[in-house]
């Protein structure tokens, strides 16, 4: 019954084409690109045969820079050279200004009508935020890796740690949308690290993945069975890594120097970091280091070392045990340890980590690369090069989300290490006679007051009719996508008044930033704003024809009558004629029209899955008995 | 062909409380709920018997067997319609699979589909000799810290809870399975006794990692 297609040459979208597909590890101190060729993950180098790019930019007299000519800007220019931008994605004035008061940058609030909580750096080449600075990184991986794979890319994975709260993923997305890249999925960085070991060495059991990278600190309980991770709780601190470790010896060095750290300036103070640095990565290999800043010098021994970075240590063992705890696991339950991030390479971590799980840590794969490298697993997974079936990623929500309530406390909807996606409702009531409004206001976090937890977003539910205190019925809905990012609706029960965000966190970008930067960046600088939109309809409505051709080719005959199949086939060529012919609206609305008419098909087919997934599970057990 | 949405047993200890008048800005955009075709309940979803006890082994197994056929990764390429759709079914399956792992949230959902909706936001207990219990636990939980050896003292709290737990549980089979409308009141009853204790078991919790942090 099925009719023969065929498409017009040159752009036929090709079911099972090979799909350029990236995984990229987006640090604080250093980033990754890799991807998989000829069935190896590998990292990319540039032409100097370096795979690291120091997250460093530097707006300079010339022009923007990215990685070492950046870094090395930055004892010569710190003001306008742009470290650890991490730090700051998705954090308010407020945050950057906690964050040791050891910045060179001068911040700024956003410009007038801009996202207000947003800080902007100063630069000589204007203010930009931190998801522009994150953007130029990403652009210098997406450039390498065009280079290198030669060709247009299909999507990527990008890595984020575990403990990213809702604005700090939506500001890296921002980030990725602003380089121009299509997102296939956020992943958790200890998660890529276990996907990299697991896929390699058919791993089972429980897994801990300890990541000290430069500016964060992860740890990540994992289950491996039967090719599905499931991550049973996560836990970190976002604002302690490597940097500490440097900071805390360079305050040593300034004490043992005789020099008073508020004297300094921002020169001197990224000289003795750069020092500081130098002594940490000595002493991995070296008993001691000789120690210089100055006029002054003095050495360094591993034991004394080891003592000053011990309370650092400290912390990160007992946020360790409190993931163990919330895995409702014990030490000695753990299979494998994975260590991830260079930080680990210092050995008393390893001591450390080692003595507190009784595991030798897992080290074979270079501690800088594998997070990338599992991403880039991931990423040719879900670009379709591999079959789904092999690999399934389930990751949990790290901090609770919920709501404010009367007396400024937080009403927790969705309590943390929830699996995500996850869809949650709760009721509330009206508080006054009458009450015609209601402000939601969502929270993330863990305290019981809102004002100790993080301000996601607020909108209103208007309409209500008045009743009596507690007469209306408001329902809210949470919803957490498997990136982690979290819509919100409220609906009237009696009335269906109904009123929705997608959370934009305070400290995220409006969709209208997002395209005011579009327009100004580099990139995009010749670009006509019509031919983006245009550009990327064209690509979503590809999206949509080949999913729909692959899935009429595999299930339409037995899920469709003639006349459903025959209709969407209709709707399928309709959409490619549009995709050519059309204007970005108008194959905006194709693509939604379409959307409509195959939903009750894309529902079939998901019935259809389940009921198959459930028989297949039964021959799996019978083979197993 | 109605959602199936489960917020009767998203409950709220302190029941419901208002919120405030205040100023903002409305935004929509157009967060809509799909309609899903997961009419069956929980326990036909997961193809297990309805019953009090559940096989966490076969539990699991279902669970991964359904996340990888409906989970989001799986249509990566696709339009953005067909991922929303495999967010509401894969939340779906988180939700059931919690619902029936959890004894709690189990024993409400049985009686749910008995036909009871325990409004656990209007939970007025109810037995004084129970009340007076919990009053006693709840001081002891509030002395702990200036306990000689509040380690100890937490430890000895949280196995009382597990324990009574524990008996709730065979209580609630007890009555559930007998299944008179008389034999569900008191099952009814015990669940809501169950909620007493699993909060307290949250708050011990709570302060069990407080004091590990020092």
């Amino acid at each position: 019954m099925a009719l023969l297609q065929i498409s017009e040459p040159g752009q036929a979208p090709e079911p099972h084409q090979y799909k350029r597909a990236l995984g990229i590890d987006l640090g604080t101190t250093n980033s990754l690109v890799a991807t998989v060729r000829s069935g190896v993950a590998e990292t990319l180098p540039d032409i100097d045969g370096q795979h690291t790019l120091p997250s460093v930019v530097h707006y300079g007299e010339q022009g923007v820079e990215v990685g070492v000519p950046a870094k090395n800007s930055s004892l010569i220019d710190p003001e306008n050279t742009i470290v650890s931008v991490k730090r700051m994605m998705g954090r308010g004035l407020e945050d950057v200004d906690s964050l040791g008061g050891v910045l060179p940058y001068r911040f700024v609030t956003a410009p007038q009508g801009q996202n207000e909580g947003m800080p902007f750096i100063k630069t000589r080449r204007g203010d930009v935020s931190p998801v522009e600075v994150s953007a130029e990184i990403l652009c210098a991986l997406v450039g390498r890796a065009k280079d290198t794979l030669g060709g247009e890319l299909d999507g990527a994975v990008i890595t984020v740690p575990a403990y990213f709260d809702d604005a700090q993923r939506q500001a890296t997305k921002d980030a990725a949308k602003l380089a121009g890249l299509n997102v296939y999925r956020l992943l958790n960085e200890p998660t890529a690290a276990a996907v990299a070991y697991g896929l390699d060495q058919g791993g089972q059991g429980v897994i801990a993945v300890y990541d000290l990278g430069g500016g964060t600190f992860d740890i990540s309980i994992l289950r491996l069975e039967k090719g599905v991770f499931e991550v049973m709780a996560t836990g970190g601190d976002t604002a302690l890594g490597g940097d500490d470790f440097d900071r805390i010896v360079a305050r040593w060095m300034l004490r043992e120097a005789g020099v008073d750290e508020s004297s300094i300036n921002s020169l001197q103070l990224r000289e003795a970091m750069v020092e500081a640095c130098r002594v940490k990565e000595t002493l991995t290999v070296e008993p001691e280091v000789e120690v210089g800043f100055g006029e002054w010098s003095g050495t360094l021994s591993r034991e004394q070392f080891d003592e000053l970075v011990d309370p650092l240590i400290d912390r990160t063992i007992r946020a360790f045990k409190r993931s163990l705890r919330d895995a409702g696991l014990k030490a000695n339950e753990i299979d494998e340890v994975v260590m991830v991030g260079g930080s680990t390479r210092v050995p008393r971590v390893r001591e450390r980590v080692e003595g507190f799980s009784g595991k030798q840590p897992l080290t074979s794969i270079d501690p800088d690369k594998v997070v990338a490298v599992g991403a880039a697993l991931q990423a040719n997974v879900l670009a379709g090069n591999k079959s789904a079936e092999d690999m399934l990623l389930l990751d949990v929500i790290p901090l609770s989300l919920g709501l404010e309530t009367m007396g400024g406390l937080m009403e927790k909807v969705i309590h943390r290490n929830t699996t995500i996606p996850v869809s949650r409702a709760q009721e509330f009531t009206t508080y006054k006679d009458g009450q015609t409004a209601m402000a939601i206001h969502v929270f993330q976090g863990e305290r019981e007051l809102i004002r100790d937890n993080r301000s996601l977003a607020r909108f209103e539910l208007r309409g209500i009719p008045p009743m009596p205190a507690g007469g209306a019925k408001i329902r809210v809905t949470f919803q957490v996508d498997a990136d982690g990012l979290l819509g919100v609706a409220a609906e009237e029960l009696s009335t269906g008044v109904k009123s929705s965000i997608q959370v934009k966190p305070s400290y995220g970008l409006s969709d209208a930033d997002i395209s005011r930067m579009l327009k100004d960046s580099f990139e995009y600088a010749g670009d006509d704003k019509d031919l983006r939109a245009l550009r990327e309809q064209q690509v979503e409505a590809d999206r949509v024809v080949e999913a729909l051709a692959v899935a009429l080719e595999k299930d339409g005959e037995s899920l469709l009558s003639e006349g459903e199949y025959t209709a969407l086939l209709a709707d399928l060529e309709s959409l490619k004629h549009c995709r050519q012919a059309g204007d970005a609206k108008s194959i905006a609305s194709e693509i939604e029209r379409i959307g409509r008419s195959s939903e009750e098909f894309a529902a079939r087919r998901m019935n259809q899955g389940i009921r198959q997934a459930l028989s297949g599970q039964k021959v799996d057990d019978l083979e197993e008995f | 062909m109605a959602r199936n949405f489960n917020a009767g047993f998203l409950f709220s200890f302190l029941g419901c409380r208002g919120l405030e008048n205040a100023t903002g800005i409305i935004t929509d955009l157009g967060f809509e709920c799909v309609v899903v075709d997961l009419t069956k309940n929980y326990f036909e979803l997961f193809e297990l018997p309805v019953s009090c006890q559940v096989d966490q082994q076969q539990l699991s197994s279902q669970y991964r067997a359904l996340q990888r056929a409906v989970h989001p990764d799986r249509f990566a390429g696709d339009g953005e319609r067909q991922q929303r759709l495999s967010v509401q079914y894969a939340s779906h399956v988180n939700e059931a699979f919690d619902t029936l792992k959890q004894p709690l949230k189990r024993a409400v959902y049985l009686l749910k589909i008995a036909g009871r909706d325990v409004d656990m936001e209007r939970n007025t207990i109810m037995d004084p000799q129970f009340l007076m219990e919990q009053m006693a636990l709840r001081e002891a939980l509030s002395d702990i810290r200036s306990h000689a050896n509040p380690e100890q003292e937490l430890e000895q709290l949280v196995d009382r809870v597990d324990r009574d737990l524990d008996t709730y549980l065979k209580q609630f089979e007890g009555f559930w399975e007998a299944g008179e409308e008389l034999d569900l009141d008191q099952a009814e009853t015990v669940v809501r006794k169950m909620q007493f204790m699993v909060k307290l078991a949250a708050e011990l919790e709570q302060l069990e990692s407080e004091l590990l942090d020092g």
